[in-house]
């Protein structure tokens, strides 16, 4: 018998909004998720369970469960069809052209090789110089819209293509950010509710294919680049390739949406929690920057060292997304009945792993609460000895395909502006916090620093 | 030390064969690497706890 976690948010509660009366756990998934995953654990241990609307979730947690739900195969535990929220926001053509681990196959072969990740750290470091050419000597970011717009730039420009990228301004990422904010839990009993939010979301859908549109005009009239001669190959990018195959603008820009989901706000909220944790703890900032100062006084490039060890950067970073994974729940729905534990998960299920409450589970991370980035420095290493609750980046088969690519781009950020820049919380260091509301996470705004240019 | 591959994890990203070319090989039918010294010699165990360390997908191990 798999326990079932309390209930602490009566599904019935006027405070409930009517379309989600009745849903069990639901209500509070969508308010305050954390404490949930977080008392399923507490309360039910390894595996306990909950109800979203009319379907059983189990969640497990542990090194034991984690590693039967990460090594499960596709047809077991499937993954596609976890995640309700997503299909409005790729749009329908897009979700079920291609499954995804054809996408994620895509990723990988034509964006993600490690061969092509040289280029990638230029891109970056040169769209990272672009964000803050107009910085000034001093001055206030917020970090939401600082590092969303940048992650936008970059992972455009990475993984659709330069051209593509250069037709880009803000307005593609304010719009991009109205996606991601679509992402009420409210889509587990009707993505296409009549909601605030996925009204928001289907109207910025549709200020991207206006966009995506406006661009695909403009190459059409220019001509669609064939790729025959070198140049037009340097020219070309993947818009001119789908726009040869015959795809209509709403399935480009669902392909587009797509690709870029899974790297673009977790990437931008790594990035910010980083620097949140640093101006947290001045003594970690303080080594931060003393290896890059030692490390680039010699002149190198930031897109070179970006892509070789940076071990106290690098610990920082883990450790930032040790206790703000910007995933906090990974779901497959369960097709074969799937033994667990001893016990029996039966078919229509959805099983959930928790990198949350994972990664901060005492006996594998002593102090699990405190930002502590010596547990990662040799011999603690303690990311690898603990692979299956150590699970910021997913684990297993669907382990995160742009994990590398992710870490590559966060030491490339930090290798820039805290080599010109110093940071200062402009806002009390505890009044920064997640937007826990939609299933894509957010940081709450205000979310405010200053910068201020190194002397010297 | 011994130096193994789990296949049920390689995602065949080749960050190995980057960080420690003489240990590994790759199987371009199955996508996964293969481990070409499983016991790799004193002067190359840097390099393979490079190519364990960042290895996305955490597939490879050095042990006792
Ligand atoms: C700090 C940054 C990132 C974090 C924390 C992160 C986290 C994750 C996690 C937890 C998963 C596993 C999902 C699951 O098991 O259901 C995942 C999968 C994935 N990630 Fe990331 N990710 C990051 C950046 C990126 C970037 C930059 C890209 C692309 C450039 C990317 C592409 C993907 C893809 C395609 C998958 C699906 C893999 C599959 O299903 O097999 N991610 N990511
Ligand atoms: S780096 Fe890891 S995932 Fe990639 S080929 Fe080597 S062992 Fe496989």
């Amino acid at each position: 018998m798999i326990p079932t976690v309390s209930t602490v948010l009566d599904d019935q509660d006027p405070s409930v909004p009517e379309i989600i009366r009745g849903t069990g756990h639901l209500p509070e998934m969508r308010v305050d998720p954390i404490s949930l995953f977080t008392r399923v654990r507490e309360e039910c241990g390894d595996l306990g369970r909950f109800r979203l609307a009319d379907k059983d979730v189990v969640m497990v947690t542990g090194a034991e469960a984690n590693e039967a739900f990460f090594r499960a195969p596709d047809e077991v535990l499937d993954q596609a069809a976890a995640y309700p929220f997503m299909t409005p926001i790729f749009g329908k053509g897009v979700v079920f052209d291609a499954s995804p681990e054809e996408r994620q196959q895509m990723l990988k072969n034509q964006a993600l090789r490690g061969d092509m990740m040289r280029g990638h750290a230029q891109t970056i470091e040169a769209e990272i110089r672009r964000m803050i050419a107009g910085w000034g000597d001093e001055g206030e970011i917020d970090l939401l819209d600082f590092f969303a717009e940048l992650t936008i730039y970059t992972t455009s420009a990475c993984l659709v293509g330069k051209p593509f990228r250069e037709e880009l301004d803000s307005s593609f990422a304010r719009h991009y950010h109205e996606l991601e904010h679509g992402t009420d839990a409210i889509a587990y009993v009707d993505a296409y509710a009549d909601i605030d939010s996925f009204r928001r979301r289907d109207a910025a859908r549709e200020e991207l294919v206006g966009l995506v549109q406006a661009i695909v005009d403009k190459r059409i009239a220019r001509g669609v680049s064939t790729g025959s001669t070198t140049e037009e190959r340097e020219q070309r990018d993947l818009l001119d390739v789908l726009i040869r195959i015959g795809m209509d603008v709403d399935t480009i820009t669902g392909v587009f949406i797509s690709m870029m989901f899974a790297g673009h706000h977790t990437s931008s909220g790594t990035a910010s929690w980083a620097m949140i944790e640093l101006l947290r703890h001045p003594e970690a900032m303080g080594e931060v920057v003393s290896e890059l100062d030692e490390l680039y006084a010699d002149g190198s490039e930031v897109s070179f060292q970006a892509l070789r060890s940076i071990p106290v950067l690098e610990a920082a970073l883990k450790e930032t997304l040790r206790l703000h994974p910007p995933l906090i729940i990974l779901m497959r729905l369960v097709r074969e009945d799937f033994e667990l534990l001893g016990e029996t998960i039966p078919a229509g299920t959805l099983l959930a792993a928790s990198p949350r409450v994972s990664n901060r589970i005492e006996a594998d991370f002593p102090k699990a609460g405190s930002f502590d980035p010596s547990r990662y420095i040799d011999p603690r290493q303690e990311d690898m000895q603990n692979r299956w609750t150590w699970i910021p980046f997913g684990a297993g088969k669907h382990r995160c395909v742009g994990n590398a690519f992710a870490m590559m781009q966060m030491k490339a950020i930090f290798s820039v502006i805290l080599r010109d820049y110093t940071f200062q919380a402009a806002q009390p260091l505890d009044s920064y916090a997640d937007d826990f509301t939609k299933m894509v996470i957010q940081l709450q705004q205000p979310c405010r620093v200053r910068y201020r240019r190194r002397s010297s | 030390m011994r130096l193994s591959v789990d296949l049920g994890l390689c995602q065949g990203h080749q960050e190995c064969l980057a960080e420690a070319p003489e240990l590994f090989g790759f199987d371009d039918d199955t996508d996964q690497v293969v481990v070409r010294v499983p016991e790799p010699a004193a002067d190359q165990l840097g390099a393979a706890r490079a190519a364990v360390k960042y290895c996305p997908a955490f597939a490879l191990s050095l042990e006792d």
